[in-house]
């Protein structure tokens, strides 16, 4: 099997597809908080809190779709803590960013050992099927690639639109775009800027938390300790890939999808040769790549980092 | 006219850190009035703007308008949100617009509700045109407000003030980046909209307008109101006084025989992102002890000619020759060591670095010079003794020369750019827009270095909207037109716009 025939298989394009998604939710999370200006480096550990929170509360009873409320609910909240912070105490993006992501990390881990202090491996739920069309599944190619993955994925990929529609077409997109470029020009129209910045860091939380909720609910039925492994992180990559864009966001994604797919086939086709940690790596090495050709026409919010204070101009 | 007061400010006073911006000043507005508040730079008028529109919170005193229903309320202060719904409307000195957005976005910003699904953006755009037709400010809609010139983006700023039914209009110098016909224009239209019940405030530093088109005229001085007349009984030397507390002198240009070419165009061409940033086959001589002064409406090429003579942009084809070398690798640092001074358009963008002392800031364009600094080590009590020495000599008034830079106002931070400019001595000195928002006092002294710079023998290349200002100080008269040049013939301001119109015969 070559290259070419890994490229035109149906397994593969579902794996790649099923990969991006946590980066989907991640990307557009990330996007829309820096949109308002505000980076959040939350993100990795708010990914462990989705994962967990949501998890946890489909092993306590709750359903499917009640654990992914609260994984959003979860994201929501420690977004909230980085927005206190950040936008009305204008203290530094980095700092409380990285802050949050090992406190987010950290209480997530303490409250699965403290609510399973005596399980070694880990419970498993019953996670999201497949979404399984009739008819369509059969579809040859686009029938396993598109039609067996689950709600989520397909939650996914409806943001994508949902993102782009609210941040081009409706007045709160407008406001969101203004305000990460001159908060001036929200304060001066009696807008507030504290509220539009606030708000968009906790909504773009709660989506990244969902990127977690996949990890658990969808690609595994369990939460492991180290199992977001550096996904947020990528997605603040990515977002810089897509120029701050949703569609171009989703192609970043389906990319790094793509890669990580691919570095898996090719380990078991010239594994002997080369050491599986060059594979292991491959995805990270290309997005670099992508990114360092990408980001020298990125168009960078402009009050991105910047805080903004009342009464100060 | 009619006399029915519609605003009254009562006693407000606002004082930041040590320094006190507004002192007790308490100022009526009628139905229908024009009130011109004037005032050197620094003297309050834009904290004391700022506080009626809730920007700033005063620290005493209030604001009463009248509502709806025509009785009179205390306005609540520290909310721009109640001053807008009160029917206060603004245009900030400094603009207020996102960029990444097209003016028409920019002009909505606000005046929809956020939680619908759906703009009505035809119904806007509708609107907007309406109002340009009104007003007789146009500026394009669809563009994002990055691309557009500073008078283009002036423009949307008023616009998005008319766009909210306002019915006391208040301007921050908003003729400063407008042409002469264009600023007429304005006042007219503004003049037609107080007919119909709006009130105008409006800051300026141009007494010619302020005389032309206002009905009453409140003078401020270090932060408190020293006077107020109307403007029927003034005149320029009488609100002069009232604003400096003494006469100011006109300056006076001596002839002087020019020297040999210090700059010199050949066929230069340049092409930007668009139309308005581009020159073509541009040719150009500026001697030695003559001013050169470049007339035209901005957005016209001025921005790509500055950006040559100062070295931000390469030409793409042409020779220019600083002193009679010819320059071939045309960057930034490579003029500042022909000797070329570069005076910036945004003076708050491109001439400082707002958040480097007002020291630091002096020393900016002389790191290498072994008078501040040796083996890469700075000398500090060199370059503070003489940053004391400069803010002295040029009358940059401040919190001190250990502040940021952005603390200063407008005026202050073109005299700390000239002092960095002028105490180089540069050969060739461009001035592109170098009086823009200056009162009459800062104005004069950059008038006066300039006159200076050139009895030393300089070159000056002085671009300008402000038609006045190339009349008293230019040797030779140059139209900027659509990307071309042309020699003006002529002094009389008559025939210069036409040519700066592009109506020339």
């Amino acid at each position: 099997m070559d290259i070419l025939q890994i490229l035109l298989s149906e397994s593969f394009w579902a794996a790649s597809l099923r990969i991006a998604t946590p980066l989907i939710f991640g990307v557009l999370g990330a996007l829309i908080c820096e949109k308002s200006g505000v980076l959040n480096l939350g993100i990795e550990g708010i990914f462990v809190a989705g994962a967990m929170t949501g998890w946890l509360a489909v092993w306590l009873g709750a359903g499917l779709w009640g654990g992914v409320l609260v994984a959003a609910l979860a994201g929501g909240f420690f977004g909230l803590i980085h927005a206190v912070l950040t936008v009305p105490l204008g203290l530094s993006q980095h700092v409380s960013g990285l802050g949050v992501t090992l406190f987010a990390t950290s209480v997530s881990y303490f409250s699965y050992r403290t609510a399973l202090p005596t399980v070694t491996s880990p419970p498993r739920i019953e996670p999201f099927r497949p979404l399984d069309m009739p008819f369509l599944s059969d579809l040859p190619f686009f029938g396993p690639v598109l039609f067996q993955q689950t709600a989520l994925t397909w939650l996914a990929l409806f943001m994508v639109g949902l993102v782009w529609y609210v941040l081009n077409r409706t007045a709160l997109g407008i406001a969101i775009k203004a305000v990460g470029d001159n908060p001036n020009s929200i304060d001066a129209q009696g807008l507030s800027v504290y509220a539009l910045r606030t708000g968009a860091v906790v909504a773009g939380s709660a989506l990244m938390a969902l990127g977690g909720a996949f990890l658990t609910m969808s690609a595994f039925d369990a939460f492991f300790f180290g199992m977001v492994n550096g996904r947020g992180w990528v997605c603040i990559a990515l977002v810089i890939f897509a120029s701050w864009r949703p569609g171009k966001a989703l192609l970043g994604a389906l990319l790094f999808g793509a890669f990580d797919a691919l570095q898996v086939r090719l380990q078991t086709e010239v594994g002997a040769l080369v050491p599986s940690q060059v594979f292991l790596a491959a995805p990270y090495v290309l997005s670099i790549f992508a990114l360092v050709i990408a980001a020298r026409s990125a168009d960078y919010p402009r009050a991105l980092l910047t805080p903004w204070f009342k009464g100060q101009r | 006219m009619n006399s029915q007061k519609i605003l009254a400010l009562n006693g407000l006073s606002k004082t930041f850190g040590s320094v006190i911006a507004n002192h007790n000043v308490s100022l009526d507005l009628y139905r229908g009035e024009v009130l011109a508040l004037l005032g050197e730079n620094g003297a309050g008028k834009t904290t004391l703007m700022n506080m009626i529109f809730g920007h700033y919170m005063p620290d005493s005193g209030s604001v009463d308008i009248e509502d709806t229903s025509g009785a009179f309320v205390p306005l609540s202060l520290g909310h721009p949100q109640a001053a807008i719904a009160a029917g206060i409307g603004m245009v900030h000195q400094h603009f207020t617009l996102a960029e990444n957005l097209d003016a028409l976005d920019n002009i909505m910003l606000g005046a929809e509700r956020l939680n619908r699904l759906r703009r009505n953006k035809a119904a806007a755009r509708g609107k907007v045109k309406d109002i340009m037709k009104e007003s007789g400010l146009s500026a394009p809609l669809t563009v994002p407000v990055g691309q557009l010139t500073v008078g283009e983006r002036q423009r949307v700023e008023i616009l998005k003030a008319l766009y909210r039914d306002v019915k006391i209009l208040v301007l921050d110098e908003p003729t400063a980046v407008l042409t002469p016909q264009e600023a007429d224009t304005l006042f007219g239209n503004i003049g037609k909209m107080t007919k119909n019940g709006l009130s105008v405030i409006f800051i300026s530093h141009k007494l010619r307008e302020v005389l032309a088109f206002s009905h009453r005229i409140a003078v401020l001085r270090h932060g408190a109101k020293v006077g107020e007349i109307a403007t029927s009984q003034a005149d320029e030397r009488k609100i002069a006084r009232m604003m400096v507390g003494s006469e100011t002198e006109e300056h006076t240009r001596k002839l002087m025989p020019p020297g040999k070419p210090i700059l010199c165009f050949e066929k230069v061409s340049v092409s930007g992102r668009s139309r308005r940033e581009s020159l073509e086959c541009i040719d150009l001589a500026v001697n030695e002890c003559e001013i050169l002064g470049i007339a035209g409406v901005s957005g016209n090429g001025q921005t790509a000619l500055a950006g040559l003579i100062s070295g931000m942009l390469r030409p793409n084809t042409g020779n220019i020759f600083v002193d009679g070398v010819a320059v071939k690798d045309v960057r930034p640092s490579v003029m500042v060591d022909a000797g070329v001074g570069r005076i910036p358009e945004d003076r708050h963008r491109d001439g400082i670095v707002g958040t480097m002392s007002v020291a630091e800031n002096m020393i900016i364009e002389c790191l290498d010079d072994q008078a501040v600094q040796r083996r890469g080590l700075l000398k500090w009590d060199t370059i503070q003794a003489q940053a004391e020495k400069m803010t002295v000599k040029y009358d940059v008034r401040g919190p001190g020369i250990e502040a940021p830079a952005q603390l200063l106002s407008g005026g202050n931070i073109q005299k700390l750019i000239l002092a960095r400019v002028f105490e180089a001595k540069p050969k060739l000195i461009l001035a592109n827009q170098p009086t823009r928002g200056l009162d009459m006092g800062a104005a004069a002294d950059v008038a006066k270095r300039l006159l200076e710079a050139r009895a030393r023998g300089a070159g000056v290349v002085l671009i300008s909207e402000d038609l006045d200002e190339i009349l008293s100080l230019s040797d030779r008269i140059m139209v900027m037109n659509d990307g071309e040049l042309t020699l003006a013939k002529t002094r009389d301001r008559a025939e210069l716009g036409l040519l700066m119109a592009g109506d020339a015969e």
